[in-house]
């Protein structure tokens, strides 16, 4: 298959997911262009490590890496590992489940979220990925993903809880 | 299951992770534990709002014009080589196509036959452990007969029959679509104590009756028949004499 219509059908189709997740990693609009132009160039030059698969995991751990290396550089404040705390000293959630959890709060406590938990939260539910696909993307084995996604859960119910007056 | 074990259990069943027993087992601890079924109801309310908050951002027009160009562009340094590359490709294809083809016309043809028979005995197998999988299992997720039925109604041109063996021993889990011989097929799902069987069906030449016939493939059983213009495939990892009492009961339904 020539190169232009291989990259059209491993990476274009996967475009929007690369772009939110690094939207989400970054915080600004400008960056995320950049890192995800850049980590099509690279997706390109190794489509032919692609092995067959889902590409849609491979596109996004590109991404990801890329995002990492970026945050290293530019927020490395961003980058602590949260694996090793246990999940019991993240309070319950204080409120009850309301019916409507207002979006506007959700973007914000999810902008708040530790980046290993917030890429958890963007990938699964934003991005509908099975905890398999995320654990490629994220490297880690599957049991990491489900306590981070837990963990990431109860923060932010806790934050909605605090804040969205429930 | 205790409410600690719980506890992640609970989110693998609102993403979907969890097996037909599991997701039953849940919800069964759920209906018992208030706790538990607040927590439930709060997780699925979260996943929710975050899966329709329009929390997703899309990428812009611009970038995905500039990704576009630039995909020729980058690819350039790598061509001359990729060139060759693609070449020597094409000599081995064309190596290995000759040698199939001359091994497909040295091969008698009664193993030949044989073989295809195998692929679809294979096929079935791998349907049905894919089938396994966490999520796999059905589409429609009912022990009820008449629930099932008409959930395939114009989901397949064929009307299978659809009958609950709860009495004896073999309850209907669910039904599912599955892809079988080039041809989208139901697949009934029964459970018997541990295990889960897989009946695929789909129609066959009218009036054309045969036997019932076992094959045993990868340590799985398969037992298959064709019977009131229907191929019927059933597979499971029990041994021939339980899947046998399944295939009793469908042979005599109606």
């Amino acid at each position: 298959m020539d190169p232009q219509a291989q990259f059209e059908q491993i990476v274009m189709p996967h475009l929007d997911a690369a772009y939110n997740l690094a939207r989400w990693l970054t915080g600004n609009h400008h960056d995320a262009e950049d890192i995800v132009q850049e980590a099509c160039v690279r997706a390109l030059r190794f489509a032919g490590g692609f092995r067959g698969g889902n590409s849609r995991s491979w596109v996004l751990a590109i991404v990801r890496n890329m995002t990492y290396t970026w945050l290293k550089k530019n927020r490395p404040e961003a980058i602590v590992s949260m694996d090793n705390e246990d999940l019991a000293e993240i309070a319950d959630p204080r409120a009850p489940a309301t019916d409507q959890i207002d979006a506007g709060f959700l973007r914000a406590a999810l902008g708040e979220l530790p980046v290993e938990f917030r890429e958890a939260i963007v990938l699964r539910d934003i991005e509908g990925l099975s905890y398999k696909e995320i654990a490629e993307v994220a490297n880690v084995p599957i049991g990491t993903v489900m306590s981070r996604l837990a963990r990431a859960r109860r923060q932010l119910q806790n934050y909605s809880g605090q804040k969205g007056g429930a | 299951m205790n409410c600690t074990e719980n506890n992640l259990q609970l989110h693998a069943y609102v993403d979907g992770e969890l097996d037909v027993m599991r997701s039953l087992e849940v919800e069964q601890h759920a209906k018992d534990c208030a706790a538990c079924a607040v927590k439930l109801a709060s997780l699925k309310s979260l996943h929710t709002a975050l899966a329709e908050g329009e929390l997703a951002y899309r990428a812009p027009a611009s970038l995905r014009n500039r990704v576009r160009q630039m995909a020729p562009a980058a690819n350039n340094p790598a061509g001359p080589r990729l060139a060759h590359l693609q070449w020597l490709w094409k000599l081995l294809a064309m190596g290995a196509t000759a040698v199939a083809l001359l091994l497909l016309f040295l091969r008698p043809a009664g193993i030949f036959q044989n073989n295809q028979n195998d692929g679809l005995i294979s096929e079935i197998v791998g349907c049905h452990v894919r089938s396994l999988m966490p999520g796999h299992l059905t589409d429609v997720l009912s022990s009820d007969q008449h629930t099932v039925k008409p959930w395939f109604d114009g989901k397949l041109d064929f009307a299978p029959e659809v009958k609950d063996f709860t009495q004896q021993g073999y309850p209907l889990v669910g039904g599912r679509l599955d892809y079988l011989d080039g041809r989208t097929v139901a697949a009934l799902v029964y459970r018997h104590n541990k295990h889960f069987i897989n009946v695929f069906i789909w129609p066959a030449t009218k009036g054309n009756n045969s036997e019932e016939q076992v094959t045993s493939y990868n340590g799985y059983t398969v037992i298959s028949r064709e019977l009131n213009g229907f191929h019927y495939y059933l597979v499971s990892d029990m041994d021939e004499s339980g899947l046998d009492q399944l295939a009793g009961l469908i042979w005599e339904q109606k």
